[in-house]
């Protein structure tokens, strides 16, 4: 567990560096996640501390954005005074995304499954 | 008694332990009904939880910045959460492969979709210019997305609620409006939730199928990068 921890911190603060040292505007979790993800692929297996400790972690991922979603409080009055158009934005452009993303992505890849690949599909 | 209560409340005020416990409480509550719903989406636990919280915080008349004081040692664990995602993209890696120019054509259009979808929506219905500016990249995990709206002047902090808001509209509406349009293809359905709703999209894709958990981490992984990078060329274009 505390193993597997630091690694994740190492990973993130090792990101971050890179992110400042080289200028890209990219944050350094993400870099974080990408130098973990090499190094699994190096390494050619998940160590079982490690996918324990991420799978704790990730069940709750939701908790993690709490905080920031309690922001909205401050914002309040201006959403009020613009509701119209945030709440339009943020729904039917989120909703439209979805729809959009899933439909090209489904396409492509009933075409690319139909000449091999095989899928997992949902069932209601 | 009511003075030996109000020091209590006094001293707990300004101590981080009580915005972190209420954070804790809130969303288990949020979890716990979550649960009891048998994971009906409509019944989101970060939603939940943040209208818990907001109420709870206006009525006590406590400040955003003194909750927060406590509530960021959870948010600092949005870093380390980011990284752990690299261990289902492992795991699923081969479905990810297989499908890669699928992967990159989709979030090539929906990162493209999310930014004009909802700057063009708001401008239509007449915001004002900050919103629209930290409207932009509402579909990106937070750190990012208050990086991109701080470098073409919105707000950060705006941007920060809308992203959140974002996440949780997809997390909640994002499985019908996946049966709407009949895509039943679990690796379309999770990379749909990460280009439209991040994080929390991500969180929703998991506790339905590992697939679509994976690759929704991806999408919002690789939609962070394209909208850091299609941002800033969009609103020099539009400006």
């Amino acid at each position: 567990m505390i193993e597997s921890l630091t690694l994740l911190l190492v990973c993130q603060l090792a990101g971050e560096v890179i992110a400042r040292a080289s200028g890209i505007p990219f944050p350094g979790p993400v870099i974080g996640m990408a130098i973990l993800f090499v190094g699994l692929m190096i390494r050619g297996g998940v160590p079982e501390p490690l996918q324990q400790t991420t799978k704790s972690i990730l069940d709750h991922l939701s908790l993690l954005f709490v905080p920031a979603g309690v922001g909205v409080m401050i914002y309040l009055p201006l959403i009020a005074d613009e509701w119209l158009p945030i709440a339009s934005a943020v729904v039917i452009g989120t909703l439209v995304t979805i729809a959009l993303t899933a439909w090209i992505m489904s396409v492509i890849l009933r075409r690319s499954d139909a000449s091999g690949g095989q899928a997992e599909k949902f069932k209601k | 008694m009511k003075g030996e209560l109000h020091e209590i409340w006094v001293y707990l005020s300004t101590t981080p332990l009580l915005g972190l416990t209420v954070t804790l409480c809130a969303y288990v509550l949020g979890y716990y009904l979550y649960r009891k719903c048998r994971f009906n989406p409509l019944v989101n636990p970060v939603l939940i939880a943040v209208l818990v919280l907001v109420s709870l915080l206006l009525a006590s008349d406590t400040s955003y910045s003194s909750y927060f004081e406590g509530a960021q040692f959870v948010h600092f664990m949005l870093g380390p959460a980011t990284v752990a995602l690299a261990v289902p993209l492992y795991r699923q890696f081969h479905h990810v492969r297989r499908s890669a120019t699928a992967v990159l054509v989709a979030l090539a259009f929906g990162s493209l979709t999310a930014v004009l979808s909802a700057v063009g929506i708001a401008w239509l219905l007449g915001a004002s210019r900050e919103t629209l500016l930290s409207l932009a990249p509402k579909s990106v995990t937070t750190p990012v997305a208050m990086g991109i709206a701080e470098q073409i002047g919105g707000l950060p902090s705006l941007t920060a609620v809308l992203v959140i808001l974002s996440g949780i509209t997809g997390a909640v509406l994002g499985t019908y409006t996946l049966n709407l349009v009949r895509v039943k293809d679990w690796r379309a359905r999770g990379l749909a939730m990460g280009v439209a709703s991040h994080g929390i999209g991500t969180a929703r894709a998991f506790t339905v199928n590992e697939i679509a958990g994976a690759f929704s981490s991806l999408a919002m992984g690789l939609n962070a990068l394209a909208t850091a990078v299609l941002v800033p060329v969009l609103m020099a274009l539009l400006t």
